[in-house]
């Protein structure tokens, strides 16, 4: 039973995402016919779902908003910009009632009362649903449950008028086994009316024939009680099936469906009886409406499969070590003499190579997934953000379709909503100043994904005021996280949005302060192997851009040795490498070093120092330096012994089966089987806590405190 | 329930694995074990506590390895092909012990346990759950939860 309702649920999440994308063309205006009918039966689905589990709330509501759906679909109700607001409304709550049902959220009991009455006041305004209120209607489906089509529609007329044409013949076998033609005939009469007649014109002279061959054929005309439809009919001969030779021919087809009828056949059409009997599956009249009207999105959706996403892990698991065990068969090839390893073996090895690379690009498609899902939560917390801020906004979504790994459309969730209501409470100006400043009173916030050199880029713009930068400065000043005489940029000031503890709203707003700042907003996308950038246009508005990973699995980086260990440094903030002897390195207090690049000076972090490999600072004239830059734009050069290599690299978490480690991000494995740590080089800039900002990334108190 | 004392031999009886670290017995219940490997090379973790030894490449997955001697205060091992590294699950993680030798399988039962002495150190409580006495020998059972790292307690 759990399994049902899991699945239930499951086929819910797919169902309100249809009707969300349905209120989504209705806004958009680029709705037909299909998209009422889809929102419908998404509607209707999910009530005989919840009919089936007996969720009485959940049953209710969508009842209403069924009925609403209906009376648009046949037009006793238009869509217009007064009514559109409560179908999104209905939308929402629907969803919400989903979630409460799966008992992920606890929902208030008079929530959605005034919704309810609402939705029940528009269908009466129209003369009454055309289902019965507040009485759900006796005939609940079943919820078809992953067969790809959607349930059939209430009300739709059931069987034909005029009678099916039964031809039957029974073999000897039929008797033998102690059937009697009168007992189907009578069972027929239980279906509705019958007219039997026998033609005798076969039957032989008497004394002429084999007494066992049956010789005897029945015409019968059947006139079907409602609701008996071709399946039932033929269920009554289903125990003489191969016994007999049965023709029905249904009467003729209804006007409306003609062209739609070679799609429907029976799904429990008898098999073709004796091969010398052959039965015709006459069309039928009346099959489940469902089946008879297919459309375009379920015929897609009838070729995905659900899968556990463990089983997916799993095997995205074994083909990372399917690629690493690649790589040290390589290796270890490289390392015969040369003479061992022949032509042929090296053809199969680049062909093993090339395998294992295709197979892995496949499987981590398997857990791609296009970001729509994801956009059209954030059109939710659009309408409430600006609902309850008093303004309005619409969001425009572009590149929905780009595919993104499912851990990261999940994760980038919480961030998502947060940078939203951020540029709709913040971002945009009320309706008033929008008209003084010359702009559209709606303000617009664009969310937009786009696939960029290997990566997937998300971008957020509002068209609102922009950051406002002496505001943001004073705040920062009033908090102690710069000092009045700092020299900053306009885009450090920017960036002051991120630390830890800022918040720039003047009056604590209930919408964006909900706990998280974009500080945490910034560590989240980190973790994601991303970055956030943000840029603002003082009158024009602000736009945050999120770059990140395809995939969480693989990783860009650079291999080096660092006191005899091997490290990997992820390219992602490697901005220059610099050869031993090639730097300008001057010595400060204690063992601080720094770089002079230009006119930049640069602080040095020995790795083999930080992470406790040596204790005693080497020489750094011999040591090669990478350049790394973080998200704040400040930058480190980290000191190794050496650049070994660059190459992707399949990252494995520590914290399963040990902990995370201060200064490292997680490990992999190289080709040789050896394990190489990654390290973090964001902790690694802000480790020497120079400069004017101690924004340090390791524990911070005050990122604690604000978690709290 | 029979009680107690009618019980079947068998009844609390489990398997545990008994492995030598210097001259000492230690011992763990078997289901714990998942496979025994000899010595293979780690990669030394920054930042650690004393007796993680290091990560290692099982087939894939990356597990710590702990040094027993260390943790139980016996002294730093110097591995070396003659060690024996057992790997075992203990709650949800997958770790290896560095230890000396496996020594045996044995069936014992519980009500055989023994009380740690008392006049143990703090480490001894907290790490060893009680002895067996097995043919004349003391082999200590090991609290495989309390000898893991522990979690926001930096042991250094």
């Amino acid at each position: 039973m759990n399994d049902l309702r899991d699945l239930f649920f499951q086929e819910c999440d797919d169902l309100v995402e249809s009707l969300t994308s349905g209120l989504g063309d209705l806004e958009s205006g680029a709705h037909d016919a299909e998209t009422i009918n889809a929102m419908f039966r998404a509607v209707h689905s999910i009530k005989g779902g919840a009919g089936a589990f007996g969720l009485d709330r959940l049953i209710a509501f969508a009842h209403a908003f069924e009925n609403v759906l209906d009376d648009i679909r046949s037009d006793k109700l238009q869509v217009n910009e007064t009514n559109l607001p409560l179908l999104f409304t209905a939308g929402d709550h629907l969803s919400d009632l989903v979630e409460a049902a799966r008992g992920e959220c606890e929902i208030e009991n008079d929530m959605g009362a005034s919704i309810l009455s609402d939705l029940k006041l528009l269908s009466q305004s129209v003369g009454g649903g055309a289902l019965m209120d507040d009485a759900p209607e006796p005939e609940f489906e079943p919820l078809a449950l992953d067969m790809g089509f959607d349930l059939p529609d209430l009300g739709t007329p059931q069987a034909a008028a005029s009678g099916y044409a039964i031809t039957f013949a029974a073999s000897a076998e039929l008797y033998a086994t102690g059937h009697d033609p009168a007992l189907l005939f009578r069972a027929l009469g239980a279906l509705g009316e019958v007219h039997a007649s026998a033609d005798v014109d076969a039957v032989p002279e008497l004394g002429d024939s084999d007494w066992r061959t049956p010789v005897l054929r029945w015409t019968l005309t059947l006139t079907p009680d409602d609701g008996i439809d071709e399946a039932a009919l033929r269920e009554v001969f289903e125990f003489v099936d191969g016994l007999c030779t049965l023709e029905i021919t249904a009467p003729s087809a209804p006007p409306d469906l003609p062209d739609l009828l070679p799609l429907a056949d029976p799904p429990d059409t008898p098999a073709p009886a004796a091969a010398d009997a052959p039965v015709k599956p006459s069309p039928p009249p009346s099959d489940p409406p469902a089946a008879a009207r297919p459309s375009k999105s379920d015929s897609a959706r009838t070729a995905t499969i659900r899968v556990d996403l463990q089983r997916v892990d799993r095997l995205i698991n074994l083909v990372g070590e399917l690629v690493i065990s690649e790589a040290m068969l390589r290796q270890s090839m490289s390392e015969l003499p040369h003479s061992a390893s022949s032509k042929t073996v090296e053809e199969a090895m680049g062909q093993l190579k090339q395998l294992s690379g295709v197979i892995q690009e496949s499987v981590m498609a398997i857990r791609a997934q296009p970001v729509r899902s994801l956009f059209q939560r954030m059109s939710r917390t659009v309408r409430e953000t600006a609902r309850e801020a008093g303004k309005q906004a619409r969001l425009v979504t572009l590149g929905d379709a780009t595919e993104v790994d499912k851990t990261v459309t999940e994760r980038l969730v919480e961030p998502l909503t947060h940078m939203i209501r951020n540029a709709v409470d913040h971002g945009l100006e009320t309706p008033e100043a929008r008209r003084a400043a010359g702009k559209d009173e709606r303000g617009t916030v664009t969310l937009e994904a786009a696939h960029r050199s290997g990566r997937v880029v998300i971008t957020l713009r509002d068209d609102g005021a922009g950051i406002d930068r002496r505001k943001v400065r004073q705040v920062a000043e009033q908090k102690g996280l710069v000092r009045p005489e700092d020299d900053l940029t306009e885009a450090d000031i920017d960036n002051l949005l991120f630390r830890p503890g800022f918040s720039t709203a003047s009056e604590v707003s209930n919408l964006s302060g909900r706990g998280v700042g974009m500080d945490v907003v910034r560590s989240e996308i980190q973790a994601l192997g991303g970055r956030v950038t943000l840029q603002s246009m003082p009158g024009q508005g602000t736009q945050v851009t999120i770059s990140l990973p395809l995939t969480l699995a693989v990783l860009e980086g650079m291999v080096v040795s660092v006191a005899g260990e091997s490290l990997v440094v992820p390219t992602l903030a490697l901005r220059e490498t610099l050869q031993p002897g090639q730097a300008r390195i001057d010595a400060f207090c204690d063992d601080d070093r720094v770089l002079t690049l230009g006119h930049e000076l640069i602080p040095i972090v020995d790795l083999g120092l930080a992470l406790g490999y040596r204790a005693t600072p080497a020489d750094l004239d011999s040591l090669s330096l990478l350049l790394i830059e973080g998200d704040s734009g400040r930058r480190t050069a980290l000191a190794v012994d050496a650049i070994v290599d660059q190459r992707e690299v399949v990252i494995k978490g520590l914290e399963q089966n040990y902990r995370p480690i201060p200064g490292i991000a997680a490990a992999t494995i190289l080709g040789d089987g050896k394990i190489a740590l990654i390290v973090d080089t964001d902790q690694m800039i802000s480790r020497p806590g120079d400069g004017p900002s101690p924004a340090a990334l390791l524990p911070d108190p005050t990122r604690i405190a604000h978690h709290a | 329930m029979p009680k107690p004392d009618v019980q079947e031999p068998n009844a609390a009886a489990q398997e545990i694995v008994s492995f030598a670290i210097g001259d000492q017995a230690f011992c763990f219940d078997i289901a714990h074990v998942l496979e025994i490997r000899g010595w293979t090379r780690t990669t030394s973790l920054p930042h650690a506590p004393d007796y993680v030894v290091g990560m290692m490449n099982l087939r894939g997955t990356v597990l710590p390895v702990l040094d027993l001697s260390q943790r139980l205060g016996l002294g730093r091992t110097d591995p070396g092909p003659r060690h024996v590294i057992i790997i075992a699950r203990v709650d949800d993680r997958i770790v290896g012990f560095l230890v000396d030798a496996v020594s045996d399988i044995i069936m014992v039962r519980e009500a055989d346990l023994l009380p740690t002495p008392d006049v143990s150190s703090a480490r001894t409580q907290a790490y060893i759950r009680g002895v067996y006495t097995i043919e004349d020998r003391l082999v200590r059972a090991l609290d495989v939860h309390q000898v893991l790292p522990q979690e926001d307690t930096a042991v250094a």
